[in-house]
């Protein structure tokens, strides 16, 4: 079969993509020390803020979807790439017909999935455990699907090093995303932060996320919607343009 | 088209290091091709190089007249790739692994089940099919590394070192599978540093060394190439210990001791075998055996590496 055609190659692509991410699937999430880490994470982070304080477990339901969504979908992304490389599998990947940008987006697609089934535990929790409401359904939809999406990219792109050491990526994960946390309004909403933390918020997609999450749960928030959607569409483009050009550079010295 | 291969003034450096510096060959349809050297010769930066995981510097590769960086994905599906010291997914069960191989070259779903159930069955894996190849041996990760690399059914077949450190059972499967797939026609292109493999297998060969092609022959005729080293061989009943007596027997360029062996390197084999003869005679000694013999094809590539290695060193 010749793919020189280009719906046929883009159709090939896709479906590698595919197989990619159901390979990460059934590897690295479909795990229940995976599984049971993406919620636990999370929620320890949460409850370790809220224990002790007078604060309505409905206020910080957005905080903690948002920062699930945000610890999922990031999560195995990082040593995807590291793994395969001292486990030798990626060679023969790479030599498949699968670019290496369809590789990536395989990797981002399987993040996505995770994080965006994962992200509805505590949301569940929130509505059946704390009577809370999704004011806007739709809006938190987009809020998963968008945002687990950015930030399964930002994990792809942090396993851009061509190391095959898995914890120095991880280190080099947890010292961006773990401080992302305290600036991102996801345990203090935005407009009660400090004027420090107001200015740099935004350099943070958590923030966005956290936000619509706020909107759909609790129907206010800090930035204006189409804002919110745009910021983290912008987010998700740069993670995947500079993940897939830093691959692209780094996959050969993997080898 | 004649060529599964063609490849021209290929280079790749890393950095400093010129690892591939200009080569070019090409390799038939249907053709069984050794690629040869020295460990740190270029031979899996070539083969890398040839099945797209690594850019050249310079130079082009054609994969059955597709341009390998023009029409990449077009030139990948017509290849099985072995890389060496390649694994499975050690998390994923024998069968998955095929199956998700298949799936990445496009095969249709109830084509791979077929070819699968096949591959599992002429590797002898077909017992271990549903098991996590965590526990596999290294033999049977290779065959399984050789089946995913065949559930395509490729049309060139590129392996790296595809026995190396297999037990003899697991090394001889793999060669005389290799036999057979290319006796039907696949193109094998075979990179190895087992000389006696190649020699085997393989209908022409190169030998890369320090990033060039030193020779690209026949093993036959790179044998003939180098009358220096043919040699007789001789046992006698008694070892000899001073080989120093031996130096009266005229047109030999060197006496090596093999095991109770001696081997004498000459040009003419004939006159020195008479001569041993005529040397036992006059020692009292008996001969158990006396065999003139060509060069092996590891004579012919240490004697290339050792004549390039002084060319570039001078």
């Amino acid at each position: 079969m010749q793919v020189s055609n280009f719906p046929l190659r883009m159709k090939m692509q896709f479906r590698c993509s595919f197989t990619i991410a159901k390979k990460d699937a059934k590897i690295y999430y479909l795990k229940a020390p995976v599984l049971i880490f993406g919620i636990l994470f999370p929620l320890c982070l949460f409850l370790a803020f809220a224990i002790g304080r007078d604060i309505s477990p409905n206020i910080l339901l957005p905080g903690l979807v948002g920062m699930t969504l945000f610890f999922t979908a990031s999560s195995a992304n990082p040593i995807v790439a590291p793994w395969e490389t001292r486990m030798r599998t990626l060679e023969r990947l790479v030599s498949t017909p699968a670019s290496i940008s369809a590789i990536i987006f395989g990797d981002i697609f399987a993040g996505f999935l995770y994080g965006a089934v994962i992200s509805i535990v505590p949301l569940l929790i929130g509505i059946f455990a704390f009577g809370s409401d999704v004011v806007k359904p739709y809006l938190l939809a987009i809020d998963i699907v968008l945002s687990a999406f950015c930030f399964s990219a930002l994990g792809s792109l942090l396993s851009s090093p061509p190391t095959d050491n898995p914890s120095n990526v991880m280190m080099l994960s947890n010292l961006v995303r773990l401080p992302l946390i305290f600036i991102s309004g996801v345990f203090i909403p935005i407009k009660k932060m400090p004027a420090w933390g107001k200015a740099i918020a935004p350099i943070s997609p958590l923030t966005y996320a956290s936000d619509l999450a706020r909107y759909a749960l609790l129907d206010k928030g800090y930035y204006p919607i189409p804002l919110d959607i745009v910021m983290i569409l912008v987010f998700t483009l740069a993670f995947v343009i500079i993940g897939i050009t830093i691959h692209q550079r780094s996959m050969p010295k993997r080898f | 088209m004649e060529n599964a291969i063609e490849v021209s003034s290929l280079s790749k450096y890393f950095g400093e290091i010129r690892a591939v510096d200009g080569i070019s060959f090409q390799v038939k349809k249907s053709e069984l091709f050794g690629f040869l050297g020295p460990n740190g010769a270029g031979k899996t930066t070539t083969q890398r190089m040839l099945t797209g995981i690594l850019k050249p510097n310079s130079g082009t590769i054609h994969i059955m007249g597709f341009d390998l960086f023009k029409h990449p994905s077009d030139a990948k599906m017509l290849m099985g790739v072995v890389p060496e010291m390649a694994n499975p997914y050690i998390d994923l069960s024998a069968w998955d692994n095929l199956m998700l191989m298949g799936e990445l070259y496009g095969v249709p779903k109830r084509k791979r089940k077929q070819k699968a159930m096949e591959l599992l069955e002429i590797f002898s894996l077909q017992d271990r099919k549903n098991q996590k190849t965590k526990g596999f041996s290294k033999g049977m990760k290779q065959r399984l590394i050789l089946a995913m690399a065949l559930i395509h059914e490729p049309e060139l077949l590129f392996l790296d070192e595809p026995t190396s450190g297999l037990d003899v059972q697991s090394a001889r499967l793999i060669r005389n599978l290799v036999r057979e797939l290319n006796s039907n026609d696949t193109t094998v292109f075979l990179t190895t540093h087992n000389i006696e493999e190649a020699n085997q297998m393989c209908a022409r060969v190169a030998i890369i060394n320090s990033g060039k092609i030193a020779a690209i022959d026949r093993p036959e005729n790179l044998r003939n190439t180098i009358q220096s080293l043919q040699s007789v061989e001789v046992t006698f009943a008694k070892a000899i210990n001073d080989l120093e007596s031996l130096q009266t027997i005229e047109n030999v360029s060197e006496i090596r001791k093999e095991g109770d062996k001696l081997r004498l390197y000459t040009d003419k084999p004939g006159d020195v075998a008479c001569q041993l003869v005529e040397y036992a005679k006059a020692h009292e000694l008996q001969v158990l055996s006396l065999n003139t013999l060509g060069p092996s094809l590891e004579d012919v590539f240490v004697h290339l590496i050792d004549t390039k290695g002084e060319q570039n060193a001078s």
